[in-house]
């Protein structure tokens, strides 16, 4: 359970940067994505861990990519069948989970060298986490941008920043809660 | 006109990392040198190129007609995987030099997402073609044009983090926090160029 704070895998690890900044426009969709990369990880670390002593050292990596590749397109099959609207706010970045660094990275430092169970709570651990991250994120922007949380309104829309929802604001609300991040964990 | 405007709209207006956050992993890795930076944008274009071809003529010949659509993802990581090899491979052999320019970033491509993210856009045709006809020529001048913005992108933040290094950063704030409130400024400026088409 190291993921969630001690190694977040966004805000310790700066892994997996592109969903990271592109998905959190709302809490929402951050939490959203988040909940879709949980299960992928989930699912590559298990089957990744159950099959490593059937898979070959030399073409470790293209079989990794290839079981995540699988994952992500059962998750894309079922979102457009279950969430359809969640699928169109993410849109492009479903398939791009699998070039998402988290999902690979744990499969090539944990699940390869791990039990099946024990990858299935690393899995579980480091997508909570990375849900986590999104989420907070995309309350943050979706707060400043334009005075709500989750959809529901603290404040009126015309005192929110713009900037924050758009692209500038992503970079700039991730760069200071990197280092908040940071300060915290010092002490 | 419109290939004007295609080129235009991918390289300032939607650029690739500042405004849809399509590789920005070799974005923050390796942005710590010009030269790097260059090696990287190089890399990448080359690549993108290549694989979008790849992908589109896959795509329209193979996935389309069979009704394999949803083999997508799959099939075009595993294209871009081979791909990326197969260029390894050949750069090595043909040119030498190249290959030592390129070298170290050809590996890190393959996990690269605007490759990947481009040619999705391309196969579905669902990139922005600017009044221009969704097909193989628009898809690759849209690659290419992204591409360069990729490297222009990346080889400004270079520069901008060359000059940071010198820098009296307050303590929290040093290595990737400031690195990425930077970003935020620099796709800031970018936005100046939305009303450009």
């Amino acid at each position: 359970m190291n993921g969630i704070i001690k190694e977040n895998p966004i805000f310790v690890l700066l892994l997996g940067m592109c969903p990271t900044l592109g998905t959190t426009t709302s809490a929402i969709n951050g939490l959203g994505m988040g909940l879709a990369t949980t299960f992928v990880l989930l699912c590559s670390n298990t089957v990744i861990s159950l099959l490593k002593r059937f898979i070959p050292d030399m073409v470790r990596i293209p079989s990794f990519i290839v079981i995540i590749a699988t994952f992500v397109t059962v998750l894309q099959m079922l979102l457009q069948a279950y969430v359809p609207t969640l699928y169109d706010s993410l849109g492009l970045f479903i398939p791009l989970i699998v070039v998402n660094c988290i999902v690979l990275g744990r499969a090539e430092a944990f699940a390869a060298k791990n039990s099946p169970i024990n990858s299935l709570f690393d899995g579980l651990g480091m997508g909570l986490g990375f849900a986590l991250a999104l989420t907070l994120l995309g309350s943050v922007r979706e707060l400043l941008g334009s005075g709500k949380i989750f959809g529901c309104e603290l404040w009126s829309e015309e005192y929110g920043c713009l900037a924050f929802v758009l692209a500038p604001g992503a970079f700039l609300a991730l760069g200071y809660l990197v280092a908040i991040s940071k300060l915290l964990n010092k002490k | 006109m419109g290939y004007i405007l295609i080129i235009i709209s991918a390289i300032f207006v939607n650029n690739v990392v500042l405004s849809q956050f399509l590789g920005i992993c070799p974005f923050l890795g390796v942005s710590k040198k010009i030269s790097t930076a260059a090696g990287m944008g190089a890399a990448v274009t080359f690549v993108l190129t290549l694989a979008t071809i790849v992908t589109y003529l896959l795509q329209q010949y193979v996935l389309n007609p069979f009704g394999l659509q949803y083999l997508q993802t799959i099939a075009f990581i595993l294209v871009i995987a081979a791909l990326v090899q197969m260029v390894e491979i050949v750069l090595k052999k043909v040119s030498p030099s190249l290959y030592q320019a390129l070298g170290v970033f050809l590996p890190l491509i393959t996990t690269n997402c605007c490759i990947l993210g481009v040619a999705i856009m391309v196969g579905d045709g669902s990139y922005n073609a600017q009044g221009v006809e969704v097909g193989l020529l628009s898809g690759v001048v849209y690659a290419i044009a992204t591409a360069i913005g990729f490297a222009l992108a990346l080889i400004l933040f270079a520069g901008l983090r060359e000059h940071l290094e010198l820098m009296d950063v307050p303590k929290p704030l040093q290595g990737m926090p400031i690195a990425l409130i930077t970003a935020g400024i620099m796709a800031l400026a970018f936005i100046g160029f939305s009303g450009l088409v």
